[in-house]
């Protein structure tokens, strides 16, 4: 953990704790502060090299906004972002001097959750695949050689350079955007729901292309759904989020087989199985997700939760390790008996 | 994974090229598609390129009075003299007085044809004021005769003179004081959506004040306020100063609403993730994002700063003759008897209704084409 620790020799490339980003509201002719929204509110994580650790959450729950501040796009409220740079060991993101920064992004690099905006329809494929090459001194003949290479690797021609995103499909465009992403071979890609705005039979192409990448250049992935059958034959880990916070992380499988938390619980339930004779009935979540501005005590799913005793209202639960590796925020972890579903297929 | 890609190899040679059109290429596509529009737009291109060679393209010097031609009305060019066909000429006026309204009246002397020549000799003039010349566009042959295609005012000058010389100053005050609004707005707009906070607060706060008070009184306050013994030079660089004070918020306006949507914007926000500079980010991808929308909203502009000035001149706090400006011009005809009698005054009237419809036009073609990417 320390700044000492030599470059690469360790497992884990980044290691969030307890991320806090609040955002102020204002109002009135003065824009005073009258309130906070707690987009990131407790946040946890762990990411081992070429490993892929799903967040999860409902829309809204601030998993863009955590993957924002992972790679430095605001001034966060609280908390440790630790990243194993290769270059320059641990460094803490949420304090990091600038030009480590500009340092970092060479290897932490995000895909963002907008094919269509994520583009500068303005500029060619060329400048755009090559602008992080640019940023970083590379130009001429040498960028359009190595823009070329990219677009390959994402399965497009090459010859594609000189258009401009207007003249691509949303899943070619989403591959212009990890040709991006990759430019600069980083270590870690935080892909922000990469499929979610793409069409189904389009979504399976970009996830085999972004697995495919990874077992090539041994890249860790923080991958980014608000549904757990996306990341389920992906994630060697899944971090399940609401409003704001972490609240239940654990390997793929265990998280599946034995969920401990309620919310997890409801959203196995509505996750379609192979054999419909073992549909189980789905958990209907009732009332509305918490307001990140104005959360209710004790336990933020209280509200909603089929399980909520006297004490959830009152105490809010810590994150705590429920057996090695699997982490819940629930009062009641040990005593529910709370229905998987059967490991996926991995 | 090259299923998709598969799919979508072969490119036909059309496609290739709208997928290969950059934003400017895409926008004038559409622009050309507004007829209204290119027409307008041509129409203004006449006009500016008048403006910029009043002394050649008017017949004769604006401010020259000639005591035999009050109130002429406006000559024909004619084609045919005693039944037979001719080069383009016209006949010149016999005056005499009215018995009955002792009134003057002109007649065509019938006899006399005096044909139209270009590249005339006539009138001396310094082009720009720099340059000595005294060859014009047209004119006629005999130097002794005249040509009013227009007529001429109450002191016998040349009315499409008068109305070419005013181009010169009435769509530059609009150009002039569209640049000068647009120098301070994209300043002032810019730092107030970039840098937001304080900053922000501050120049809003400004320019809603500037905005809550009612234009035509601010505008009559400043331009009151300007010394009356400055020259015609000064009085023109003050009016348009007036006039952009409060041009300029809006386009400020523009600029920083632009800059905060822009600034949200999904593709800024992914160079910022991978590391690119501000001064990168500004001049990469906020600035072209926005230019193409600023035109529009300049071209738009124009027109009113071009009424502004008519309106301040007409009521006399603008320019004054000798400056020879349409508000000046159409001050000469706030008489209605004279319009009544001399409509071929009001020409300068019906020049500026047609340079603010076509700016008008122009600007909505602009408008339509400036975001080729919403359809
Ligand atoms: N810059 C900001 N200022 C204020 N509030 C913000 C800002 N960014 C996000 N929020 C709020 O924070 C909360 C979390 O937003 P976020 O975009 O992180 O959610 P998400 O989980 O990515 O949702 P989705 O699945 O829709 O992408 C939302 O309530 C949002 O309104
Ligand atoms: S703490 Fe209570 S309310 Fe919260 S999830 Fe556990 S049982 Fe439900
Ligand atoms: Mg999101």
């Amino acid at each position: 953990m320390t700044a000492q620790t030599p470059a690469g020799t360790e497992a884990t490339i980044l290691r969030v704790r307890d991320l806090r980003m609040h955002f102020p509201i204002q109002k009135g002719f003065l824009r005073r502060t009258v309130g906070w929204i707690k987009a990131v509110d407790g946040v946890d994580l762990e990411l081992g090299r070429g490993q892929t650790l799903g967040l999860v959450g409902e829309s809204g729950c601030g998993k863009t906004t955590t993957a924002r501040c992972i790679l430095g796009g605001y001034e966060v409220t609280d908390g440790e972002i630790l990243f194993n740079d290769p270059e320059l060991g641990w460094v803490d993101i949420a304090s990091i001097s600038k030009d480590e920064m500009f340092s970092v992004r060479r290897n932490a690099q995000i895909i963002l959750q907008d094919p269509y905006g994520s583009l500068n329809p303005r500029m060619t494929v060329l400048d755009i695949v090559g602008e992080p090459l640019l940023i970083n001194g590379i130009r001429g003949s040498e960028r359009e050689q190595r823009v070329a290479e990219l677009l390959s690797l994402v399965g497009l021609r090459p010859e594609y350079m000189s258009r401009y995103p207007h003249a691509f499909s949303g899943g070619q465009r989403q591959r212009i955007g990890i040709a991006r992403a990759l430019a600069l071979q980083p270590q870690m890609v935080i892909c922000d729901e990469p499929v979610s705005a793409l069409d189904v039979s389009i979504q399976a192409q970009i996830l085999n292309l972004l697995e495919e990448l990874q077992d090539r250049f041994g890249l860790a992935y923080l991958f980014v759904a608000h549904q757990l059958n996306v990341v389920s034959h992906i994630c060697d880990r899944v971090a399940v989020m609401y409003v704001g916070k972490v609240v239940e992380s654990a390997p793929t499988g265990q998280l599946y087989d034995r969920p401990r938390h309620p919310y997890t619980e409801a959203l196995l339930s509505s996750v379609p199985r192979p054999d419909p004779r073992n549909q189980a009935d789905e958990i209907v979540l009732e009332g509305e997700v918490a307001d990140p501005a104005n959360p209710p005590s004790g336990c933020l799913f209280h509200p909603r939760c089929r399980y909520a005793v006297e004490q959830c209202r009152l105490e809010e639960p810590e994150l705590r390790p429920a057996t090695a590796g699997h982490f819940v925020r629930c009062h009641l972890a040990d005593d529910l008996e709370l229905m998987g579903v059967s490991a996926p297929a991995a | 994974m090259t299923a998709e890609t598969m799919t979508v190899l072969p490119a036909a040679d059309a496609t290739e090229r709208l997928d290969t059109a950059s934003q400017w290429q895409l926008m004038r596509w559409r622009f050309l598609r507004h007829k209204a529009a290119v027409v307008s737009l041509f129409v203004i291109a006449f006009f500016y390129a008048m403006a910029i060679a009043v002394e050649f393209v008017a017949p004769y010097d604006p401010n020259i009075p000639n005591v035999f031609y009050q109130y002429a009305p406006p000559m024909r060019i004619r084609f045919l003299h005693e039944g037979r066909l001719h080069r383009p000429f016209t006949y010149d006026y016999v005056q005499s007085r009215d018995p009955k309204t002792l009134r003057m009246v002109f007649a065509e002397d019938e006899e006399q044809p005096h044909p139209i020549r270009f590249w005339v000799k006539g009138d001396p003039y310094r082009f720009w004021g720099l340059w000595r010349g005294d060859r014009h566009l047209f004119g006629l042959e005999n130097p002794d005769a005249r040509i009013f295609l227009l007529g001429t005012d109450e002191l016998g000058r040349d009315m499409l003179s008068r109305v070419v010389y005013g181009t010169r100053i009435s769509l530059s005050i609009g150009f002039i004081g569209v640049i000068l609004s647009l120098a301070l707005g994209v300043l002032l707009g810019g730092v107030s959506g970039y840098f937001g906070g304080t900053v922000d607060l501050f120049i809003q706060r400004m320019i809603e004040l500037l905005q809550s008070l009612p234009q035509i009184p601010l505008w009559l306050t400043l331009s009151a306020a300007l010394p009356r013994e400055w020259t015609a030079i000064q009085i023109y660089f003050g009016i348009t100063i007036v006039i952009s004070v409060v041009a300029w918020t809006e386009i400020a306006r523009v600029v920083r609403g632009r800059f905060l949507a822009l600034r949200e914007e999904e593709f800024v926000l992914a160079a910022r993730f991978l590391g690119a500079s501000e001064t990168r980010i500004i001049f990469r991808h906020l600035v072209p994002s926005m230019t193409s929308h600023l035109i529009a909203v300049l071209t738009l502009r124009i027109p009113e700063m071009i009424l502004a000035e008519t309106a301040l001149s007409f009521i006399g706090l603008g320019l004054q003759a000798p400056v020879v400006s349409w508000g000046v011009l159409l001050a000469d005809v706030q008489n209605i008897r004279t319009v009544a009698s001399s409509p071929w005054l009001f020409s300068t009237g019906v020049c500026i209704i047609v340079v603010v419809l076509c700016f008008n036009f122009t600007g909505d073609g602009l408008r339509d084409a400036a975001d080729p990417y919403t359809h």
